[in-house]
């Protein structure tokens, strides 16, 4: 295989072709017909920029986009304190550790939908029971306000994403050589100065990719979304990937769909590339 | 004395937390077994009598065995495809240093930005028009969707395979795809291994795009036929909880089965 004969192109073939007709070409076919007032089938003619400067001024993308985007901070720092959390738990050779990494990570075998319908449960109707039963208020009603029904979604998302971040902060834990801890305790330092001087610092490498995949996941969501509030009450807290999905196959609309599409994808475009070049900077080599 | 204290004690939060984490799963079964009235008049406490029934009903009403065997039929031979064709494309990659296969690889890694979102609409459109909206179609979507993590995991496997195990076959007379087929592929089995539990979950459990594809056809894959259940029983938690119940069934045998090899895959698939 050293010559780029055929046997090259036979082996690349099929990769190329699915990524070409399933990512890039609806990618450059979609943001072609993002200018256009294409609907679905066949586009009559440009509009030009027309799509992008009505989004700008659309109040359900605009509050879909700041919902999606305190949603994902407050995600974000809840499932990075809760994984970091369990991995020092099941990281600290206890009987239990195996046992406690399962059940941590189980969330996330299962579907969104899934996940989003049991919290529908939990949320509608065991809290309300738990209200009745130690008459507290603010357990009545979840899901049916913007408020409760935001904090639903966090919840939920640090329920699942906590385990499999989990995961990652493990990996990295176990990479800290032993010596390195054993020569801090000859030092006497407390298990506190430990973590922060010692396990802290070697195990940043994981906040970058933590941080990139609980983005990446709060940012892109939907099926939790769909499941759990569908959106309600009064679309408040539809996110952004909701509202594409209803603009376009709900409302009709293709071509402005696409365009808060393109939107959606330079945002994510963005933020990911920021990153990656950001932690590459950041990373210490052990 | 102070260090077993101590362990004790994050023992305790440890099994503390995992009570928490289970509790959604608790309270979906006993739910599950309970009259429409028990649940009505106790969420939390557990069935005062056993009602099988849900089950029955919920399975049937889902066509859960051919919703099974169509997930399963999805879900295996994307994952056939994604492993074969990404491990080719790997090794020709990886064999071939040069701008070009760089340039390639780099093509692949930096379509894993695209949100699935942002090509979804004239994704179907142009699927609709060669009438391609079908599992066909659907097994061909998830190569698209998929191939890019998987080279990026074999190109980073095929590393660590030397090349004197090529240069061995090709003396012996293989051509290039016996070379890859009987030499290099069986090399690459951990990896295989964590690329199939990683696209596993992903597309057992995808919503959307089969949504999309091949919604409301007799094809229907567990998520889409859950997602029709539920809308109809939404004030029947008895039912809507049974169906839940069945649908994660197949998936914690899976998780009980092959548990370790999930958590290595997923930590390996995330770390790298």
């Amino acid at each position: 295989m050293r010559n780029k004969g055929l046997s090259y192109w036979l082996f690349l073939a099929p990769v190329l072709l699915a990524l070409s007709f399933v990512v890039i070409i609806p990618l450059l076919y979609g943001t072609f017909y993002s200018f256009t007032n294409w609907d679905g089938i066949t586009a009559e003619g440009f509009v030009g920029l027309s799509h992008y400067i009505e989004l700008f001024q659309d109040s359900e993308f605009l509050n879909a986009l700041k919902f999606t985007t305190l949603f994902s901070i407050a995600s974000i720092l809840l499932i990075n304190f809760f994984g970091l959390s369990l991995a020092l738990i099941v990281t600290s050779k206890l009987k239990s550790s195996n046992f406690l990494r399962t059940v941590f990570f189980m969330p996330n075998l299962i579907g969104g939908l899934i996940l989003g319908f049991i919290w529908q449960f939990v949320f509608v109707k065991v809290f309300a029971s738990i209200g009745d039963i130690l008459g507290l208020q603010f357990l009545q009603g979840w899901l049916s306000t913007t408020e409760t029904g935001f904090w639903g979604l966090v919840i939920l998302m640090t329920w699942q994403l906590s385990g499999y971040v989990m995961i990652i902060y493990i990996a990295y834990l176990q990479g800290i050589p032993n010596e390195l801890l054993e020569a801090a305790d000859i030092d006497g330092a407390s298990a506190f100065q430990k973590f922060m001087k010692v396990k802290f610092p070697l195990v940043a490498p994981a906040f970058t990719v933590s941080l990139f995949l609980t983005l990446s996941n709060s940012f892109k969501l939907y099926d939790q979304n769909l499941a759990l509030t569908d959106g309600g009450p009064f679309n408040s807290t539809q996110m952004v990937a909701m509202d594409i999905v209803r603009t376009a196959f709900t409302d009709n609309e293709m071509a402005y769909a696409q365009a808060k599409a393109v939107v959606f994808f330079i945002i994510v475009a963005v933020f990911s590339l920021t990153q990656v070049y950001y932690n590459k900077k950041k990373e210490v080599d052990l | 004395m102070v260090n077993k204290r101590k362990k004790f004690l994050i023992g305790a939060i440890g099994i503390a937390l995992a009570i928490i984490w289970l509790i959604p799963f608790y309270l979906m079964v006993t739910n599950a077994l309970k009259t429409k009235r028990n649940i009505f008049t106790d969420t939390l406490g557990l069935p005062k009598e056993y009602s099988f029934s849900n089950f029955v009903q919920a399975f049937q009403e889902l066509e859960f065995l051919q919703t099974f065997m169509n997930s399963l039929l999805i879900t295996a031979s994307s994952i056939f495809i994604i492993i074969i064709f990404s491990s080719m494309a790997a090794y020709a990659l990886n064999r071939n240093d040069g701008k070009l296969s760089n340039f390639i690889f780099l093509f692949f890694v930096a379509a894993m930005l695209i949100p699935f979102q942002s090509v979804m609409i004239p994704l179907v459109s142009i699927f609709g028009a060669v009438n391609m909206l079908n599992p066909v179609g659907l097994v061909f979507m998830y190569l698209g969707f998929g191939s890019s993590l998987a080279i990026f995991l074999y190109h980073g496997a095929m590393k660590s395979v030397p090349k004197a195990l090529d240069e061995a076959a090709t003396i012996d007379g293989c051509n290039p795809f016996q070379t890859f087929w009987y030499v290099i592929f069986p090399q690459l089995k951990p990896i295989s291994v964590t690329v199939a539990i990683l696209n596993v979950i992903w597309i057992w459990n995808d919503y959307l795009l089969p949504s999309l594809v091949i919604g409301g056809s007799d094809t229907e894959t567990i998520p889409l036929r859950l997602f029709l259940f539920f809308g109809e029983y939404t004030t029947q938690w008895h039912l809507a909880l049974a169906g839940l119940s069945i649908s994660i069934i197949p998936v914690i045998i899976g998780y009980f089965i092959a548990q370790k090899q999930i958590i290595a895959g997923v930590s390996e698939g995330a770390v790298k």
